[in-house]
């Protein structure tokens, strides 16, 4: 098990970047997640740590090893495929072996490493099976057996539950989680899918338009995102964002928006522009009828234990997470009212939050 | 209204129908075959005869023309021979005739062997390369050059035929094995490439891909795992080249007398006396008939099998 660090690493296909400057530490035994729209660059970033893509500059070290050239077959990493990319033509147990045969082990000790590796994903008992007549999460499993029987140093998945069932994918996800907390194997998992990040990672770098944006643990990423970008994303729904046509200065703690005044958290520097803006989350907003921004409820959506409100205002639709027990009608009249302490401001013109008591 | 079957299902008409097409046709296409073999097994009267004999008394007269040289005998000299050791002697000193030995044709028919197969793997082998390097690498000119490569089949291959002897001659490739798998594989070559670049297009990259992850080189990756997945295709492709090198005739005539002769030209020169024998053409056909048919019955079922058989979901 090891490291990985990427330095200034990017990759360009002709005219496109897909990687920008990239830089990030991923740690020993850590499950870090990749996270980002289409298209942002994470698939190419892992490709390039399993060496299916070669990068245009920059290093990526595995360990102590400095491995950026080198052919996937010489690093020692294992990548699980969206597709799975299981051979068709061979069994369950040869498509374990597959790996194990081209290292030299003998006959023996293969099949002792094929069985433990099953055993680990109950798949002992389709070892004879074919692929095909396999379901998707043993498939799943199988695939993941395959990374895990050679153990190598890091395991890199590509969106591997992108296509099972939400049911499949809520258990696989449960699997994995516990899989890694008994291997311990570093683990890089690339996924747009923010809920199956949160709830995996210890550590997630989001990404956007090639280039990292934020990388933290989970709570970091989600309460005190760097960008507003890295805020709209991550959440569902994400976070409410209103403009602010008036620059801010330093110390600020208050700010006016279409007449009203809201306190903020102190703010520790200034913003560049004169048009900035102004997030929370739709659970650090409260609805009630004597104080805060007027508005008219627009649509209600069950969650369940939760009620997600759409409030109509002259800053547009803002949402608002609330307790299930608050009842409101469509088009009643209400006001939503911010907690004062988790505002965050984010800068017109360079999209990142600016530094406030809140957020450091 | 009948509600019984899906509109999408063909009526039980139509499938009657179109079972009694499929039923005239094999049986326009299985005459000439079926005469043909039944000639094999006339003896060389009744195989000329008129009006034809449909129904006749089999006799293997055909095959053992076809494998041995005979000579004529006066009747004294065959009566002091000591008796046919065997039946197909028996059958030869019946129509007067002894037994000289054996016959080109077994020489013949395995140089057709040799040069079929063997044109056959070098084209197929030779165009899978070539067609993984064209589906999944930035050839430079790629599309130009699948255009030249297609562009030898734009004519017809004995157009070239003067330029092909003299170059032969010179290069001492006429009349040898050697000679003429190059050429049938030359000449198979851009279908192959085509063929098959149809074929790896559709196996999923990701396949390689995880081989060379697993610790195998590309070379590796492309033995074990792309072949395997590209059978449907290369027996196609197998079949195609099989059948045109085992039928190809201009050429064997023009570049092959003795050494390295293939069947076809051989088979109509077997002539007996006072005219064709047709019996031993007949049998020599029919037996001439039977490579490629096994060799396709052989590889029908991976023509028939699905190509990923759903192990990637897409």
């Amino acid at each position: 098990m090891s490291q990985i660090k990427i330095v200034n690493l990017q990759k360009s296909f002709g005219d496109f970047t897909a990687v920008k400057n990239s830089n990030l530490t991923i740690n020993d035994k850590e499950f870090f997640v990749l996270l980002g729209p289409s298209g942002c660059g994470k698939t190419t970033t892992l490709r390039m740590i399993a060496g299916l893509e070669l990068p245009t500059s920059g290093e990526i070290f595995l360990g102590d090893e400095e491995v950026g050239m080198l052919r996937a077959s010489e690093r020692d990493i294992a990548f699980v495929f969206q597709l799975f990319a299981l051979y068709p033509h061979m069994n369950v147990r040869n498509n374990l072996s597959f790996p194990l045969k081209m290292q030299g082990y003998k006959k023996n000790d293969i099949k002792n490493r094929v069985e433990e590796a099953a055993k680990l994903l109950r798949i002992d008992h389709i070892l004879n099976s074919n692929i095909s007549s396999l379901s998707g999460g043993d498939r799943q499993r199988v695939a993941l057996g395959r990374a895990l029987v050679r153990r190598p140093k890091a395991f890199l998945m590509d969106e591997p539950l992108g296509t099972l069932d939400a049911e499949f994918r809520e258990l696989m996800c449960l699997e994995l989680k516990k899989l890694h907390l008994d291997i311990g194997a570093t683990t890089v998992y690339v996924t747009h899918d923010q809920l199956e990040a949160m709830s995996l990672a210890d550590r997630i770098a989001v990404m956007d338009g090639g280039e990292i944006l934020q990388a933290d643990e989970p709570n970091i990423i989600y309460n005190k995102p760097k960008t507003k970008f890295v805020a709209s994303f991550i959440g569902s729904p994400g976070m409410n964002f209103f403009e602010v046509n008036e620059g801010i200065s330093k110390d600020q703690s208050f700010i006016n928006i279409e007449g009203a005044k809201f306190d903020i958290p102190k703010q520790l520097e200034e913003s560049k522009g004169s048009k900035n803006f102004f997030g929370i989350r739709p659970e650090n907003l409260t609805l009630n009828n004597n104080e805060g921004l007027k508005g008219s409820v627009f649509g209600v959506e069950y969650l369940g234990s939760r009620k997600i409100i759409t409030v109509k205002t002259i800053l547009g639709e803002i949402k608002v997470k609330t307790d299930i027990s608050v009842d409101v009608k469509l088009n009643e009249n209400v006001q939503v009212k911010p907690s004062n302490n988790n505002i965050i401001i984010f800068d017109g013109e360079t999209d990142k939050s600016l530094n406030s008591d809140f957020i450091k | 209204m009948d509600t019984s079957r899906s509109y999408l299902e063909p009526s039980s008409f139509s499938k009657k129908m179109a079972a009694a097409i499929i039923i005239v046709y094999a049986v326009i296409t299985l005459i000439p075959i079926s005469w043909m073999v039944m000639t094999s097994f006339k003896n060389v009267d009744s195989a000329i005869s008129y009006p034809p004999e449909v129904l006749f008394e089999p006799s293997l007269e055909g095959y053992v023309n076809l494998f041995t040289n005979r000579s004529r005998q006066s009747q004294e000299y065959l009566d002091s021979l000591p008796p046919p050791e065997n039946w197909y002697e028996e059958l030869v000193r019946s129509r007067e005739m002894v037994i000289t030995g054996p016959s080109k044709f077994l020489g013949r028919y395995s140089n057709s062997m040799i040069i079929g197969f063997g044109s056959t793997f070098a084209s197929v082998f030779l165009g899978a390369l070539a067609a993984y390097a064209f589906s999944r690498f930035r050839v430079p000119l790629k599309d130009d050059l699948l255009f030249f490569i297609l562009s030898t089949r734009m004519f017809p291959p004995i157009a070239v035929a003067v330029p092909i002897f003299i170059m032969y001659r010179k290069l001492g490739l006429g009349d040898t094995h050697l000679g003429m798998i190059i050429l049938y594989t030359v000449v198979n070559l851009s279908l192959a490439v085509w063929l098959l670049k149809g074929f790896m297009d559709e196996i999923p990259k990701e396949y390689e891909e995880a081989a060379m992850i697993d610790g195998y080189s590309r070379l590796q990756a492309f033995f074990k795992v792309v072949l395997p997945q590209a059978m449907t295709g290369i027996a196609a492709t197998a079949i195609f080249c099989m059948i045109f090198s085992w039928n190809e005739y201009a050429f064997a005539v023009l570049l092959t007398q003795f050494n390295a002769q293939t069947a076809p030209p051989f088979i109509p020169t077997i002539i007996g006396e006072g005219g064709l024998d047709w019996p031993a053409i007949g049998a020599g056909t029919t037996l001439f008939l039977l490579p490629v048919m096994i060799f396709t019955i052989i590889l029908r079922k991976h023509l028939l099998r699905g190509i990923t058989f759903g192990a990637v979901r897409k």
